[in-house]
């Protein structure tokens, strides 16, 4: 659900529908088949173009809001080595927006067009960006567990036949096991520190728990199915396996902390498949559609500093610049 | 709005009601390079937006120099840069009778031991 590959019903229709020049058609499709990848230049199916752009759009988005939940806990980290990681990692979510708004540029729509998207709320970002950090424990389970999330659907997307958006997710991964790792230590301090910093964390874990199964979106069985971007190597792995797949990594490097998840199914089965509780789909819903804690505060930030930071820009501007789409 | 962010809260958002970005606001895109060691090429890493190079540069040291080595950035405007289209592919292979462009190709060997085996030849 970083960049979502769930199709709406209607997208879900028309890409069954929409007629291609079959031969461009069969040439595209053979040198995904053959692992090449697509550049911005090469032919490619409408809807190709327009799912990529969707997605990248969104997990650009993503990568904008989620700085603003962690920025909020730079001026109060508790020691002068944690402010300076959290604002480097802050600083690296910004810059994965930046690559991921110039890939999905090379598509065809504007970086202002997009973000125009994001404030009206047309464009989505990742639903996780929607909950409060509220206290210096949310910051090392984000760090620790939603860029775990993240960097399991970004491995799996690097894979993917889209080339500018290829090369944008190899270098954003190697950023991320910076994250990662200094998540994780933040949480092994906290779990192997006081009772307070124990409790800490537990509470943020307990609040994290649902989020987490949310982030890779709704069930197989719930989600609309396309074959073709799959074909497309647009979609490389079903939600269910990426949640798997989080799941198996991430779950025993908590337990092993002597921390618990609040939910008394979680447990893997015989066939190494996780199996957990309900995780309340409707308040995925509920908080995608813009129910939920933070999102009006997400948006309200970001319409803020476009507003605020316009004459900037605008004394900046050259107007007799065309704007050129980036080469790759 | 009461958010857990102190810095949210000093906001004034009654002064921020227009926000949306206004078109044609882009700024010129620039194709970036990146040399990390000295005598090393400077390799395509992506872009950045910004009016003028002065400030491509520094946005670009800011975007793809945050780790690492890196000797030098450079930038150049993406209109100035021109490509060959990538329909045209295929002028780039080479033909099997480009042989001669080849080292392994020159095979002189034989030819040496033939002409010494006949004129009896020792060293
Ligand atoms: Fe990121
Ligand atoms: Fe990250």
């Amino acid at each position: 659900m970083y960049g979502s590959t769930n199709l709406s019903e209607e997208d879900a229709r028309r890409m069954n529908t929409t007629v291609e020049d079959p031969e461009k058609l069969e040439a595209f499709e053979a040198r995904i088949a053959r692992g090449e990848k697509i550049e911005p230049q090469d032919w490619m199916p409408v809807e190709y173009r327009k799912q990529l752009i969707r997605m990248i759009e969104q997990h650009a988005h993503s990568e904008i809001v989620g700085a603003l939940p962690e920025g909020t806990w730079i001026t109060r980290a508790p020691n002068f080595r944690r402010k300076l990681a959290l604002i480097a990692k802050v600083q690296d979510e910004v810059g994965h927006g930046q690559l991921l708004y110039s890939a999905a540029e090379t598509l065809g729509k504007t970086r202002e067009e997009m973000m125009n998207d994001l404030l009206s709320g047309k464009s989505k970002y990742s639903n996780v960006f929607n909950y409060p950090a509220n206290t210096w424990a949310d910051i090392a389970v984000i760090g620790f567990l939603v860029d775990g999330a993240a960097i399991v659907n970004q491995t799996i997307n690097s894979k993917g036949s889209y080339g500018p958006y290829c090369r944008a997710l190899e270098r954003i991964c190697y950023e991320e096991s910076f994250h990662l790792k200094q998540g994780h230590d933040n949480v092994v301090y906290l779990a192997t520190g006081t009772k307070h910093q124990r409790a800490i964390l537990q509470d943020a874990i307990n609040r994290w728990y649902r989020p987490l199964l949310h982030f890779f979106g709704p069930p197989d069985v719930q989600s609309a199915h396309s074959e073709k971007l799959m074909k497309w190597k647009v979609k490389l792995a079903s939600n269910d396996d990426m949640r798997n797949q989080f799941l198996d990594m991430y779950v025993p490097k908590i337990l092993e902390l002597d921390i618990t998840f609040p939910d008394p199914n979680l447990k893997k089965n015989e066939d190494g498949i996780w199996e957990f509780s309900d995780p309340d789909w409707d308040e995925f819903k509920r908080v995608i559609n813009g129910d939920g804690p933070c999102n009006a505060e997400r948006i309200a930030v970001r319409k803020f500093a476009e507003e605020a930071g316009r004459w900037v820009r605008q004394a900046l501007m050259n107007p007799s610049e065309k704007y050129q789409v980036p080469l790759a | 709005m009461s958010s857990l962010d102190p810095r949210v809260n000093r906001l004034d958002f009654k002064k921020a009601t227009d926000g949306e970005v206004h078109t044609n606001s882009h700024l010129i895109t620039w194709e970036v390079f990146h040399q990390d060691k000295r005598g090393k090429q400077a390799v395509h890493v992506g872009i950045v937006h910004a009016s003028t190079p002065e400030m491509a540069l520094i946005l670009a040291k800011e975007q793809y120099a945050r780790r690492g080595k890196t000797t030098n950035l450079w930038v150049a405007k993406t209109s100035d840069v021109y490509t060959f289209s990538t329909h045209d592919e295929d002028i780039f292979e080479t033909t099997p009778e480009k042989t001669f462009r080849d080292p392994a190709f020159y095979k002189v060997r034989d030819r040496i031991e033939k002409f010494q085996n006949r004129n009896k030849v020792t060293i």
